[in-house]
This record gives C-alpha cells, sequence and structure tokens, in this order.
C-alpha cells in the first residue's frame, strides 16, 4: 500500500480544505521571497522557483503523511505552521542579505547565511513530523513511556548545566554543543516532560482534585499532594539559576500549572502556581543582579539604550518605523537590531510587514492555540485532552512570552517564537508538538464506530461474561 | 476536563489581546516619536541615502557649490562636502548627524533635504518610477569675489564684514573670522565629528559664531552718522555750527568726555555739523545728542533696524539696542556709539545701505532663489522695503559728509580710484585697557551706489590699542567695494 493510493475514509475529513490552504501558504512564502530578493538584489533571481518547489514538496508530504496516518485531524494546524514557517524562512534570507550587505560595506568576510540551515532544520523537522505520525498511530500509548519521557526530559534539561557538554551563549546557558552544531535541549525536554504530566496528572487526578481542606473558603489541596508542584518549582527554579534562562523556567512553571489546573479543575492550583511563581520573582529579582537589571530595562528601556535596553530599544525604533503598513519586505534596516533571526524576529516583521502583519501572524498562532484546545476538548480520553491541552497552552505561553518581551509588555526573556526564529531544536519541536496535536485531533474527529442498536447491545450485554475491573 | 480547557482558551485570548494591543501602542501611537529618534539609524540612513541638495552662489560660468554631496562607498551612501570651505562657513553652516544642522543647512533643510511640500509631487512621481529622490537647491545671493575679499582681509584677525547690495538688500558678502571646516563635523565619522567639534568649542575665538549677524559690538563713531541724520532730520543743515569744546562736562558725573587723541575740533568752540563728521569729534556729537534728547536720536536709530530682533536672511539676526532711560551724559555716550549702544555688523552695513538708496533700507536677503532638482524655481527672494530711514533731502545730504570723510578725514584709507565713496570710521572702545574695535560703514559709488559695506575687526585687529577704523577696518571694506565694482 503506498501513499497514493489511499483509501478514502468516510465522513468529512476537511483533507481537501487543507490542501488548498497549504498551497496558499506556499504560495504566500514564494511571494514574499521573491519580494526580498526584487528588494534587496534588484532581480527576482536567487533560486525563488527551488524555493518554492522545495517548500510545496515539503509541504506535499506532511501533508500526504497526515492523509494516510491522520485522515481526520484538524485541517488548519498545517498550513498555519506552513505560513509562518515560510514566513520565517523569508525574514532569515532577509536578514542574511543584510548582514552580508553591511559586512560587504565595512570590508568584513560575509557571515554564514542561516536561511539554507533553517531550511534543512526544516526539513528535518518535516521528516520527524511524518515520522511520528506513521509511528505513534495511538497517542494513549505514549503512556506507557511517561516515567521515561520524565527522566528524559530532565536530563536534556540539566544537561547544558554539565561542564563540557553545555555552552554559555549571551550569558545563558541552555545550548550544547554537538559536533559542529548548538542544540537547545530545552526544548525537547519541553514537550517530554509535557508527555510525563499529562500521563502523571490524569493518573493521580482524582487525589489532586478531590482530597482537600477548606481554609479560608478555598479548597486546599493536602500538603503531601503539594509534592509534584514543589518538584516542577524546583527545577524551574534551578533551570533558571544554574543556566540562566528565565524563558524556559517561566514557560515550563506556567505550563505545568496550567496542567495541573486542567486536570483537576481547581482554582486552588492557580492561586497556589501564581503565589509561588510571584514569591520565586521576588526572591529571584533579590538575589539575581542580573535579574534586577533585567527589570530595570524592561521599566525604562530608553535610560539604557546605549547599554542593557539597546536591543530591545531598536526593536522598538523598528517597529516605530514600520508602522502601520510596515517599509515593505526588503525596504526597511531590520538588521540593526541585535539578534533579529531568533529572539527579534517580530520585531524585523513589524519593520518590513509593519503592525498589518505583526498582528497577521499573531492571530496565525491564536488559531493554532484555538484549534489545539479544540482538539483537546474534541478528544475523548483523559490523557489526549490534558496532552493537546499542555501543547496548545505552550504555544500559545511561549509566543506571549517573547512577543511580550520584545514590545516591553513583560520583561524580556530569550526564547524563540515558534516556526519563525531561526533554530534548529525550536522548528524541529514544534513540528513534532503539531504531530501530536494533530494525532490527538484526528482521534477526536473520527467518526464514532456505526452505532449498535439498542436491541443488539442489551443482547451483547446479557451474553457478556463478567469479567473483573481492573483499575 | 473542558470547562478548565475553555477558560485556557479564554485566558490565550486575553493574553493575545494584551499583545496586540501593545503592539498597535509601539507602531501607531509611539510610531511617529520612534521614527524621528535621533537615536535611530534608521534616520540617518534614510537621510544619507538622498542627494541633498547643494548650496551655489554666482551663476552661468561663475556658478560655484559651496556646499554639496558627493557618493560614497560606505553604508552611508552620501557625503556632505563643503567647497566653501572656511570662506563660506558662517554662511553654510553644517550637516552633521551628532550636532545637528547650523546656518543654511538648517534654515533650507527642508529643501535641501527633498521633504518640503513644494517638491511633493514630484517625490511622488519619484517614488512611482522609482527614480532616486533628491533634494533641491538654494542660491545665495553671495558673489564669490566679494566674499573672498571680505573673508582675506580679515583673515589672521577677528571680526566680519558684512556687503549688501542697497538698492535691494541682497548680502553680497558675509564674511566671520576665525572660521571652521564644516567638513570636520559634517563626516560619517561620529568619534572625529565629536573630537572636531569639542575642539572647535574649546577656542576662546568662537570660530563657530556667525559675527556677522549673531554677534553684537559698540559701533563707535559710525554711529555719528545716526546721530546726524538725526540732526538733519530736526532743522539742522551740514554747515550749521555746534558746539565742539575740547573737553565736554558730562552733567550729574564728574567724568568728562574727550577726543581721539586729545585733538581739538574747529575753533574749539564751535564746528560744522559737516566737519564734526569729517574729524569725528565726540564732543561736538556728545552736546549734539544731548541737545537733540535721547528720544530723538532713539527714534532715528530704530528708523534704521535698532530694536528689530525678528530679522531673518533666512539666518536669525540679533537684534541691535539704542538703550532706553539714559541720564544726559549717558546720552551724550551713546550719541557716539558708546555706553550700552551694540550694533550687528549686519545693522550698520543697513545704515550705510539705506542712505546710499536715498533714505530707504531695503530687507535684507541671504537666499536668491531656491530651486527643484530639475532647476525649475521653487520660490524667488521678493525684494521689500524694510524701513524707510530718512527723507531723500537728509539721504543726500549725509552721502555728502560721508564722502567728505573719505576724501579728507579719517577715512581715507577707503578710497578707491575713479570711484566717489562715502563713508564713516569708528574705534570703539569696549571696556579698560582692551584695545579698541575698528569700524568702517561706507558705500560706493557715492550715487547710486551698487554696494554698502561694514566691517568690524575686534580689538584693532594686529595694530592693537593703536587701531583705528580708518587704518585697520576702512582697507578690507575698499577690497569688498573693489570687488563688487570690478567682478
Amino acid at each position: 500500500m503506498t501513499s497514493f493510493t489511499l483509501p478514502k475514509p468516510p465522513g468529512r475529513t476537511g483533507r481537501s480544505a487543507e490542501l488548498v490552504l497549504l498551497v496558499f501558504a506556499v504560495a504566500l512564502a514564494a511571494l514574499g521571497y521573491t519580494a526580498v530578493q526584487v528588494a534587496v538584489t534588484g532581480s527576482p533571481s536567487g533560486g525563488i522557483l527551488s524555493y518554492a518547489l522545495g517548500l510545496g514538496v515539503l509541504y506535499g508530504l506532511a501533508h500526504l503523511a497526515v492523509r494516510r496516518w491522520a485522515p481526520y485531524a484538524d485541517p488548519l494546524l498545517l498550513p498555519c505552521v506552513g505560513l509562518l514557517n515560510g514566513l520565517g524562512l523569508v525574514m532569515i534570507r532577509r536578514l542574511d542579505l543584510a548582514a552580508a550587505e553591511s559586512a560587504r560595506q565595512q570590508g568584513k568576510v560575509i557571515p554564514r547565511a542561516d536561511a539554507p540551515l533553517q531550511l534543512v532544520w526544516t526539513v528535518i523537522g518535516v521528516v520527524a513530523f511524518v515520522a511520528l505520525l506513521a509511528v505513534v498511530r495511538d497517542h494513549t500509548r505514549l503512556t506507557r513511556y511517561a516515567y521515561t519521557c520524565a527522566a528524559a526530559g530532565l536530563v536534556l534539561l540539566m544537561l547544558p548545566a554539565v561542564p563540557g557538554v553545555g555552552a554559555t551563549i549571551n550569558g545563558a546557558r541552555l545550548w550544547i554543543r554537538v559536533g559542529p552544531l548548538t542544540v537547545q535541549p530545552s526544548e525537547v525536554a519541553k514537550i517530554l516532560l509535557m508527555v510525563f504530566f499529562a500521563a502523571f496528572l490524569v493518573a493521580k487526578r482524582d487525589v489532586l482534585s478531590l482530597a482537600s481542606r477548606r481554609i479560608l473558603g478555598l479548597d486546599l489541596p493536602r500538603a503531601r499532594d503539594l509534592g509534584p508542584v514543589l518538584v516542577a518549582w524546583g527545577f524551574s527554579i534551578l533551570v533558571l539559576v544554574r543556566e540562566n534562562d528565565l524563558g524556559s523556567s517561566l514557560l515550563f512553571f506556567g505550563i505545568f500549572v496550567a496542567m495541573l489546573y486542567i486536570a483537576t479543575e481547581r482554582t486552588s492550583w492557580l492561586l497556589i502556581g501564581l503565589s509561588m511563581f510571584l514569591a520565586s520573582s521576588f526572591l529571584v529579582y533579590g538575589l539575581f543582579a542580573h535579574v534586577q537589571r533585567r527589570v530595570d530595562t524592561w521599566l525604562d528601556p530608553f535610560a539604557y539604550s546605549s547599554g542593557n535596553g539597546y536591543q530591545i530599544v531598536q526593536g522598538f525604533f523598528g517597529m516605530g518605523t514600520g508602522g502601520i503598513f510596515g517599509t515593505g519586505l526588503g525596504e526597511g534596516s531590520p538588521g540593526t537590531v541585535p539578534y533579529a533571526k531568533t529572539d527579534f524576529i517580530v520585531a524585523a516583521i513589524g519593520e518590513e510587514l509593519g503592525l498589518v502583519g505583526v498582528m497577521a501572524v499573531l492571530v496565525v498562532f491564536l488559531v493554532v492555540v484555538a484549534r489545539g484546545l479544540r482538539a483537546a476538548i474534541g478528544c475523548r480520553d483523559s490523557f489526549g485532552k490534558l496532552l493537546a491541552g499542555g501543547l496548545a497552552f505552550s504555544m500559545g505561553l511561549q509566543v506571549f512570552v517573547i512577543v511580550g518581551g520584545v514590545t516591553g509588555l513583560i520583561p524580556l526573556t530569550g526564547v524563540t517564537l515558534p516556526f519563525l526564529s531561526y533554530g534548529g531544536s525550536s522548528v524541529v519541536t514544534n513540528y513534532v508538538l503539531i504531530a501530536l496535536l494533530l494525532r490527538i485531533s484526528d482521534a477526536g474527529r473520527r467518526p464514532a464506530p456505526a452505532p449498535v442498536s439498542p436491541a443488539a447491545a442489551r443482547a451483547q450485554l446479557a451474553d457478556a461474561p463478567t469479567t473483573v475491573v481492573r483499575r | 476536563m473542558n470547562r478548565p480547557l475553555r477558560r485556557v482558551g479564554l485566558a490565550c485570548l486575553v493574553l493575545f489581546g494584551l499583545l496586540l494591543l501593545q503592539v498597535n501602542w509601539i507602531q501607531v501611537v509611539k510610531a511617529k516619536d520612534y521614527r524621528n529618534d535621533p537615536r535611530n539609524r534608521r534616520v540617518l540612513l534614510r537621510t544619507y541615502d538622498r542627494e541633498r541638495g547643494p548650496i551655489v552662489v554666482g551663476s552661468g560660468k561663475n556658478r560655484l557649490a559651496v556646499a554639496k554631496s558627493m557618493v560614497t562607498t560606505d553604508a552611508l551612501k552620501y557625503l556632505r562636502v563643503y567647497p566653501g570651505k572656511e570662506a563660506y562657513a558662517p554662511v553654510t553652516g553644517f550637516a552633521s548627524f551628532v550636532y545637528g544642522y547650523t546656518g543654511i543647512e538648517r534654515q533650507e533643510n527642508s529643501v535641501l533635504s527633498g521633504d518640503d511640500e513644494r517638491l511633493l509631487v514630484r517625490r511622488l512621481s519619484d517614488y512611482i518610477t522609482g527614480r532616486q529622490v533628491k533634494g533641491g537647491t538654494v542660491e545665495l545671493t553671495l558673489q564669490d569675489k566679494a566674499q573672498r575679499a571680505a573673508y582675506n582681509g580679515l583673515a589672521g584677525k577677528r571680526g566680519a564684514v558684512v556687503a549688501l547690495d542697497p538698492r535691494t538688500g541682497a548680502i553680497l558678502a558675509e564674511a566671520t573670522s576665525p572660521s571652521y571646516d564644516p567638513a570636520a563635523v559634517s563626516s560619517h565619522d561620529a568619534k572625529g565629528i565629536r573630537a572636531a567639534y569639542q575642539q572647535l568649542l574649546g577656542l576662546t575665538t568662537d570660530p563657530m559664531t556667525n559675527r556677522a549677524v549673531q554677534r553684537t559690538y559698540p559701533p563707535g563713531s559710525t554711529f555719528k552718522v545716526i546721530t546726524s541724520a538725526a540732526a538733519l532730520a530736526h532743522g539742522y543743515s551740514p554747515t550749521t555750527r555746534i558746539p565742539s569744546p575740547p573737553v565736554l562736562n558730562l552733567p550729574g558725573t564728574t567724568a568728562n568726555l574727550g577726543n581721539f587723541g586729545g585733538e581739538h575740533c574747529g575753533d574749539n568752540k564751535t564746528d560744522t555739523l559737516l566737519d564734526s563728521l569729517v574729524i569725528s569729534c565726540n564732543t561736538a556729537f556728545g552736546a549734539l545728542g544731548m541737545k537733540l534728547g535721547q528720544d530723538v536720536v532713539r527714534q532715528q536709530a530704530e528708523a534704521f533696524g535698532f530694536g528689530d530682533s525678528s530679522l531673518d536672511l533666512p539666518q536669525p539676526v540679533a537684534g541691535s539696542v539704542f538703550p532706553t532711560d539714559l541720564t544726559q551724559a549717558q546720552t551724550a555716550q551713546s550719541s557716539i556709539g558708546q555706553y550700552d549702544v551694540r550694533v550687528t555688523p549686519l545693522q550698520m552695513a543697513l545704515v550705510a545701505a539705506g542712505i546710499g538708496n536715498g533714505g530707504d533700507v531695503m530687507r535684507p536677503y541671504l537666499v536668491k532663489d531656491v530651486l527643484a532638482p530639475d532647476l525649475s524655481t521653487l520660490g524667488k527672494a521678493d525684494v521689500k522695503l524694510y524701513r524707510h530711514a530718512v527723507s531723500s533731502s537728509v539721504a543726500a545730504q549725509l552721502t555728502a559728509m560721508m564722502v567728505a570723510v573719505v576724501a579728507r578725514g579719517t577715512g581715507t584709507a577707503a578710497q578707491i580710484t575713479g570711484v566717489t565713496v562715502a563713508g564713516k570710521t569708528g574705534t570703539a572702545q569696549h571696556g579698560p585697557g582692551a584695545a579698541p574695535h575698528a569700524w568702517f560703514i561706507g558705500f560706493a559709488p557715492a550715487v547710486n551706489p551698487v554696494v554698502a559695506v561694514a566691517v568690524v575687526v575686534e580689538d584693532g585687529g594686529s595694530l592693537g590699542s593703536d587701531a583705528t577704523g580708518g587704518k585697520v577696518a576702512a582697507p578690507i571694506a575698499k577690497a569688498v567695494m573693489e570687488a563688487v565694482l570690478h567682478p
């Protein structure tokens, strides 16, 4: 059986809609690529056709994999991802050209172009996406590997702190060196830990949600049930302190508290989590000078415009210069913002595509989050619900943390903008995340088996032997 | 679990709502501030991405750019260069991305940069056709030969020269010394710019001050022309004999007013108004001023433009002042251009020009034409009356008196062969021990003049305390007038 002779699954699948939207996404990315090429070099050459064809083939394969292994999956997720990833490649290409131009003017060596590398990572990401759909046919089977996932996740998380393996880049120790590449293992750890959280919380959910004491009108959990929260909190603090990674720490804790809340339906967990977060924030603020600097910079970036606030102020300038409609692709100077390809890619988008572009990107992310939560609500099993909910929320929270940081809404912490920022581990991990969401959504949207008539059901029940129900 | 999932969805919606609000705040509300913040390098790149228009003098074959833009190979595409160098620096000013713009670079920035609204249609068509947007051209009224004569005449001294066409008010020369090279602060090297600017700022000689229009001096005896004008307008004639004691007692004080070098005027009792001006008799004009009264003298000064601090060439011009609420003694001193009388060199050039032009002072201007990049005219200077200072008969009498000053008085050094020159010298004391400022104002030819000039040399130039306006300032004025008369 090959992918090209798929049996038509019964009922509405939405696959054709997905295909049309994917074609649109690829066309838009190709158009953006052309615009950059024309604006910067003056001619529409530079492998636009191979870029468009490459992206087309890539998403064609992803689409066929979904058709084959998750035919009922949500039709919006993959096109949204394709659009974001395509736009990310365009912006990275554009920033490559800016860096080359500036190096040429200063008579320096032209730096390595990142866009081709990002394209390779995208290919790897799509391969991982296809592989996950092919291998994990039933997401509930993941619960068997919950503790393996937890162990692997923790090891990955702590790996950068190990001397000799970890690498410190820009003051944060969240990379490891693998040959010539640096990989950010916390991205991978994030998904592994979410699988564990989901499995763990589903298993313990009765205890966590029912056993309680009522204090001051609040249903508070028993002290010993606080164990898991304390462990998660402890780890997030450890990550923060040991690896100087504010963003990941915030993300982990936020995701864990949200999943705890979804699993138990108890608001008290939210309050406990929030107060622990606030307490640790104050503690960390008081103890560490670099955190204080970061908060001071956030409160008044212009007071530090040539020092710590330089990057954020340059980001503001870029976005302000872009205004509502932007300068147009290739017409601005997004290269003046440091790290525009990674953390600050949203500033580059804001400058060249304007407010309109940034809002469009945010809305596409919101669609991804909403469809992810939709998959969670539609899923029939608790593990799938919790995992999908966690994955969707993690995407939303990550976008909030980095875009909020760049726009000065919250203190700046370095996390990637999913699918847009340059960075291999981020791209690959997020493709796996989307594959998991598609897997869960496929399970939820799959039509229920043909209903059995009530009489027949009764007859079946009458014939059935008694069984021992094991819990 | 569906209820908490929906709530998480709601929370995400709120978070994204906050992001959308914040992005709108930055890209809409604060956009203009950020776009124009001087720390925003994009402002610079945009400014230097366009060819800034040139500032030119002369026309036809003699057309000369004193400031223009050149293509470079670095990140900032155009470099501003100043072929006019030090001689034109007080007029052109500089265009620096560190210290902003001064002079014409500042006053006519919108045309030079191409942002002027008169260039809007053209800019639109450039935008559509993809043609590079360029700045317009500013044509100055300056004459290169006169400007060079003025700057070279001041060489090594501190001072200023203003020459203008009495018939129109067009400024023909506006020089100041010492000067500076605007290129040093208009380069693309911020460090170099700062160093050069701080060095210039540290000099006690103030090379970046445009002395011709922004600094005021005591006018000394050149002011006697104004006192004479007041007298002639109030019934005196050049032949009227006025008291000219060897020493004038200043009422209410123990001080006296003497003459330059202790000289005597006339028969030591009286002298004619004409001869008093020719030999620049202090006691006669001090007494005359007291006789006329401070209000008459002040009104005459104001009729020439004193008290007006809103003059714009388009360079802003400092106001010249005749003080108020004077005692008799102060009136006497003010009538010979001492005490608190303060004038710009431009103001004294206007006095000379007004007398030469039959009593009508024309409004001075520096920008002749403003041209679009395709050399079509965007704007032309209006020739306008600035002040009706004296009647034509008074102007004629004053001219005759000033001709006598140059022919046989203190201003003989300004004589030009074959041309009748009218003028008045001044040697202005300013503070005890300091060498006096040397002045000369005048115009040529005496009838239907084509050039009026004012020269001031601070602290007597190289002659120091031996300096007089006749020795130090008159030769410079002569050279500038000759440059205009024989282009």
